[in-house]
């Protein structure tokens, strides 16, 4: 498995990362290299066996349903780079 | 959904041509798969400790987790957990013992945390079915699964000239969507089964089923084809929110669909969206690219695992659903079939029935029911909780009617009496003298006065006997609609000599 230059612009694009014309080489380079050396798992056998979620020894902690956190609307904007209202202000996204 | 094109889809329906829509080079089959998201009912969301309650202030019911801060970690909701396993026994449908939660990426505004946790390759709740009652065949729809996904947050977009606003108050609410098979085939079935949908979800508790609110929301996909031929190119109509606007959504874009293939054109599989105010969708072109999730297992979350007690305790809870009731309403009240749906719409309609049926004439009841006390209380616009007339009232006028005491007439005027009054029906019948007369010899001399003071129509009715109409409401009215009228009927044919 490899990627060509569409590809890597592509990823840059889905992940809101800026690549330059003339980075894309580098950076198709540099995946080529990982995806190189993550295919030497392709050598085992998986024949037959599931896909592993987690490697810990323990099931899933559940949570009583009961309201224990919120009512701080002015901490949770407070990193904003614009607010109003307790509302964040962003850029005018309208489909 | 993710995944759908894999799926391989196999037709359960047999086309019914009174479903058809017409084009100009013969009759088309407008196919409909649903993904419906429902708002699971809890007091807190999917992972996080805050409030689930609408209407609150902006970001009031946001915690760090919500806005995804870094380092903060979900932890998940039992509740919600048992919520989407009732409504997966609510569906017939197949639990799965373990589960896992992916992230699905992409980045928007409302999606603090650049992904949605949701389930992709492994749901909660597998293969289930819903049927519908569409006149007087019975038919099933396929359930695909059952997913449980965050809700992301809300944009406001009319509150500056070149700013959206965000508030994340339903950012990590828990959902669950609820996938069909594509087996809807007019967009009446597809209004049939989202109200039936969410007849089911709110009699298990599971979901509010409050369309204004955005407690249910159906995305729609619609295809078109020549009847019983190959499936077409679907287009996926986003986000639609009230059953009326899911019919004419499909109406629309069925149309749409047929014009362009009937034009030599083909369907693009994309993304629409319905605008009520035109009555028209419109392609939804920023989100195609999108479409490319990178789903991966969250790595912050263990796969969701629970054993067969689990199933059955909550199996064991459950309710009776509006199936097992609609049917137990025609066994053992004698209701139609018909009756026996509408009482069964919501679960208290149900509950009232049977205070009201228990012990009386069912049909009566269920009669008086639909007809005045529905009657009414949809003119007034009010719900059934809000009704002044309880079930004890309404089964004290079924009483007085079922054993003759005042006439289905009198009944109404009584009905109209405890609405706007209040009161005991027996009592308001005793105190004002509406009891039905059945007194022989009080109904004979008012016929006799009646014929006394009527020489003129006396002649008349004896050429035409059909008269003895005008005779029998004269006296009704000299009544004050009291009269038995079986009593009167043959007492007036026996004074003025009529077989």
């Amino acid at each position: 498995m490899s990627v060509d230059a569409a590809t890597v612009k592509r990823i840059g694009r889905l992940a809101r990362i800026r690549i330059e014309e003339n980075e894309v080489e580098t950076y198709r380079g540099e995946l080529n290299a990982i995806l190189g050396f993550v295919a030497q798992l392709d050598e085992v056998n998986i024949e037959g066996v599931e896909p592993m979620t987690s490697v810990t020894p323990m099931a899933l902690r559940r949570r009583d349903d009961k309201v224990t956190d919120g009512n701080y609307a002015e901490a949770v904007v407070a990193n904003a780079p614009l607010t109003e209202d307790n509302f964040f202000m962003v850029p005018k996204v309208v489909e | 959904m993710p995944g759908r094109n894999a799926l391989t889809i196999i037709d359960t329906r047999t086309p019914n041509p009174k479903s058809f829509i017409q084009g100009a080079t013969g009759d088309w089959e407008v196919i409909i798969g649903m993904e419906v998201h429902a708002q699971v009912t809890s007091e807190s969301k999917l992972f996080s400790g805050s409030s689930t309650l609408f209407g609150n202030p902006p970001n009031a019911n946001v915690s760090f987790v919500d806005a995804a801060m870094p380092g903060m970690l979900p932890v998940i909701n039992e509740e919600c957990v048992r919520q989407a396993v009732r409504t997966g026994l609510g569906l017939k449908a197949q639990i799965n013992k373990r589960s896992i939660f992916d992230r699905k990426n992409y980045f928007y505004p409302d999606l603090p945390q650049g992904y949605q946790i949701s389930q992709y390759k492994d749901p909660i709740v597998g293969e289930g079915k819903v049927l519908l009652d569409m006149g007087d065949e019975t038919i099933e729809i396929g359930i695909e699964r059952l997913h449980l996904e965050q809700d992301a947050g809300k944009s406001i977009h009319d509150q500056h000239p070149s700013m959206s606003f965000v508030d994340l108050n339903r950012s990590g609410v828990a959902l669950m969507e609820i996938v069909s098979k594509p087996d809807l085939r007019s967009s009446d079935e597809a209004k049939a089964y989202l109200s039936k949908l969410r007849t089911i979800l709110r009699y298990l508790g599971t979901c509010d089923g409050n369309m204004e609110q955005g407690s249910m929301r159906a995305d729609i996909n619609v295809s078109v084809r020549k009847p019983g031929g190959a499936f077409g190119t679907r287009c996926e109509i986003k986000n639609v929110n009230s059953m009326r606007f899911a019919g004419q959504a499909i109406e629309f874009e069925a149309r749409r669909q047929i014009d362009i293939l009937e034009s030599g054109g083909t369907i693009d599989q994309e993304t629409r969206l319905y605008d009520p105010k035109t009555g028209e969708t419109r392609s939804m072109r920023s989100k195609e690219e999108a479409h490319d999730y990178r789903y991966f297992p969250d790595p912050d979350l263990l796969p969701l695992e629970f054993d067969d007690a689990f199933i059955a305790m909550l199996a064991e809870g459950l309710p009776e659903l509006p199936d097992e009731k609609k049917a137990r309403f025609v066994r053992d009240y004698g209701v139609t079939p018909y009756d026996a749906m509408v009482l069964t719409l919501e679960k208290e309609s149900g509950d009232y029935f049977e205070a009201v049926a228990k012990g009386r004439d069912g049909k009566l009841a269920a009669n008086w029911m639909i007809n005045e006390l529905f009657g009414r209380l949809n003119k007034e616009g009010k719900s059934l909780a809000e009704s002044p007339v309880d079930a004890g009232q309404l089964g004290a006028i079924v009483d007085l009617i079922g054993s003759g005491a005042i006439s289905g007439k009198i009944g109404k005027d009584l009905f109209e009496i405890v609405w706007t009054e209040g009161g005991d029906p027996a009592r308001i019948v005793d105190e004002r003298g509406m009891k039905q007369v059945t007194d022989t010899g009080a109904i004979e001399k008012i016929i006799d006065e009646i014929i006394a003071a009527n020489p003129d129509q006396v002649e008349k009715v004896k050429a035409k006997p059909t008269m003895i109409g005008w005779f029998v409401g004269q006296a009704m009215k000299v009544s004050g609609g009291k009269a038995n009228p079986q009593a009167l009927n043959a007492l007036m044919k026996q004074k003025l000599g009529i077989e």
